[in-house]
């Protein structure tokens, strides 16, 4: 038990290990001076230098990567080049909007993937399944823009009772929150569970074949009883590590739905560092994103060995 | 042709309306009705009409003129992505599936690309490259790469087990041979099916990255290009957002149901399962 615990801890060092330095890398194997890029097209050659040494890329490529990276695990992501403000600092200040649209967006998915992948698993070939799948490929294949403006052209313009766009923090107006919340978080939770849903069915699937499925229903149980208790029980482990895998393209999906509604949060601000070659804040970004996702993917298998005594390794 | 739909519709459904709307495409030169890029004062934000089917955009431009050529970029990015993530997603699968030794060190380096969320990725990689049709494919490519490696090796694990490798290995085939004679053949259905997935997928991330602002050159008429200018004047003409929008979600649905159609025609049994 412990052992497995050090061990699936252990394992996330070389994954942020690789993490950091593809971030690394890619600023310093693109094609051109990476000091010109940041400078901007408009920069004098006394601009570029000075960026240059500011951010140590006159130093040699070893030399820089161990620097950064003693910086990193000291919790130091720099100082943006646009804003000068400590890069830690800005992600944090745009973290609200963006953890609780994410979180929101995962509760919707959830609670409309789950039961209907389960319905769709349990009638598997019958009309209901194809519906169920049908309308999954239709919501997965559509564009979180079109959803997104579809909705906002529906209820803020014609039916006048959402906002259009923005954001409000929950402490300030509960309910302006929700209100500003609501059609983003169904926007990109349409996408979400459609993908829940078919990855819930194909997991419900394989269980609903096992031999013990068989020996319940033999035996007399009722049908809710064997596919609750029996085969969802047991379909848990796996749907739940298919959502975790699944937040990296929330994440992705997370960037797209803040565009749409304008809502100030990370992905907005990962735009802007683009607009602006803000160098240090999109590699600060990717590294939080990575780091969250791997943090959550951990925290679901240490779940699973302490509640699942099967798991071992 | 009853007989083939009633067996595999989706493989129907999903390849007509593919093939209407690579035709549609392909034929942009000849049947679009007006110069995609050319501007027009005079005709800004017109709504659909005879004259303008799909409507103009906000510098006059004819929408549906646009999305006819936005699809050969579409579509071009679609398969140079699914064939690039394939061939170098397959090469690295069957290295880190055959050989052990390099197993444990390339699948890291995979799970450490898998971690970082692949429109992240693709954003950094544009923020820093002049924008081009090219570098939006190496951009949606490289992080689709770590699921074909992923799958292939998977695949690979299992089928040195079998019966049918071990006996080449052992009656000493060569490497090739045994790579490619006896496990690739094998592992191909996976593999084609991903890569249609890949595709539909591919189609979607450039319509995203041309809406963050990071994809092909702004004067490009891709489906990404005409939707990100449409935004501005959402609530003065949909249609310039709507109309490639909805282009844009049946190519990608059309790939997503070939996809499906082609794992259910050539693994029956997977078919069953999922």
């Amino acid at each position: 038990m412990f052992g497995y615990i050090v061990r699936r801890i252990l394992m996330t060092i070389p994954v942020m290990l690789v993490v950091a330095v593809v971030v690394f890398l890619l600023l310093h194997l693109s094609p051109g001076d990476p000091a010109a890029i940041i400078a901007g097209d408009n920069a004098t050659d006394e601009d570029i230098q000075r960026i240059r040494v500011s951010l140590g890329f006159d130093r040699p490529l070893l030399t820089q990567f161990t620097l950064w990276i003693g910086a990193l695990v000291q919790g130091d992501l720099g100082v943006s080049v646009f804003n000068k403000v400590s890069v830690w600092e800005l992600i944090v200040q745009r973290m609200e909007p963006t953890l609780m649209l994410a979180a929101t967006t995962m509760g919707f998915a959830v609670l409309i993937a789950v039961p209907v992948g389960v319905l769709a698993a349990w009638k598997a070939g019958s009309w209901i399944d194809h519906l169920i799948m049908g309308i999954a490929v239709l919501a997965f294949s559509a564009p979180v823009f079109l959803i997104g403006y579809g909705l906002v052209y529906q209820f803020a313009r014609v039916w006048r009772i959402l906002p259009v766009q923005g954001y409000t923090p929950m402490a300030q107006d509960f309910t302006g929150f929700w209100q500003h919340l609501v059609l983003p978080a169904i926007t990109l939770g349409l996408v979400f569970a459609a993908l829940l849903a078919r990855m819930t069915r194909s997991t419900m699937m394989d269980v609903l074949n096992e031999d013990y499925i068989r020996t319940a229903r033999a035996k007399g149980l009722a049908p809710s009883a064997v596919l609750i208790r029996h085969a969802l029980k047991n379909a848990a482990v796996p749907i739940v590590t298919t959502i975790g895998l699944g937040i990296a393209l929330l994440i992705g999906g997370v960037v797209v739905t803040e565009s749409v509604f304008a809502i100030p949060g990370i992905g907005r601000l990962t735009i802007e560092a683009v607009t602006q070659r803000d160098y240090p804040v999109i590699q600060g970004v990717i590294l939080i994103a990575s780091f969250v996702y791997v943090l959550i993917n951990l925290g679901i298998d240490l779940t699973y060995a302490l509640l699942d005594p099967r798991i071992r390794y | 042709m009853m007989r083939i739909f009633r067996r595999y519709p989706r493989v129907v459904i999903g390849g007509t309306l593919l093939a209407i709307l690579v035709g549609l495409s392909l034929l942009a030169p000849w049947i679009a009705p007006y110069d995609p890029i050319k501007l027009s004062v005079a005709n800004r934000l017109k709504p659909p009409s005879e004259k303008f089917w799909f409507g103009t955009d906000a510098y006059g431009r004819d929408v549906l003129s646009r999305t006819l050529w936005g699809g050969q970029i579409s579509l071009l990015i679609a398969v140079s992505v699914a064939f690039a993530s394939t061939v170098i997603g397959t090469s690295i699968g069957l290295i880190a599936g055959y050989f052990r030794a390099m197993d444990a060190v390339v699948m890291r380096v995979m799970d450490g690309l898998m971690a970082i969320p692949g429109i992240l990725l693709a954003v950094a990689m544009l923020s820093l490259s002049k924008a081009s049709v090219q570098t939006v494919i190496i951009a949606i490519t490289i992080p689709e790469i770590p699921r074909v490696v992923r799958l292939v090796r998977a695949v690979v694990l299992s089928l040195r087990e079998q019966t049918f490798v071990s006996g080449a290995i052992s009656s000493g085939s060569r490497l090739p041979r045994i790579l490619f004679r006896h496990i690739l053949p094998n592992a191909l259905t996976p593999i084609i099916v991903q890569a249609t997935y890949i595709a539909a997928s591919a189609v979607l991330i450039e319509a995203y990255l041309g809406f963050l602002g990071v994809g092909t050159p702004p004067e490009t008429p891709s489906w990404g290009n005409i939707i990100a200018e449409g935004r501005n004047f959402i609530m003065l003409a949909i249609w310039s957002v709507l109309f490639p929008g909805l282009f844009l979600g049946t190519m990608v649905l059309s790939i997503n149901i070939l996809g499906d159609g082609i794992r259910d025609m050539l693994d029956p049994r997977i078919a069953k399962r999922i």
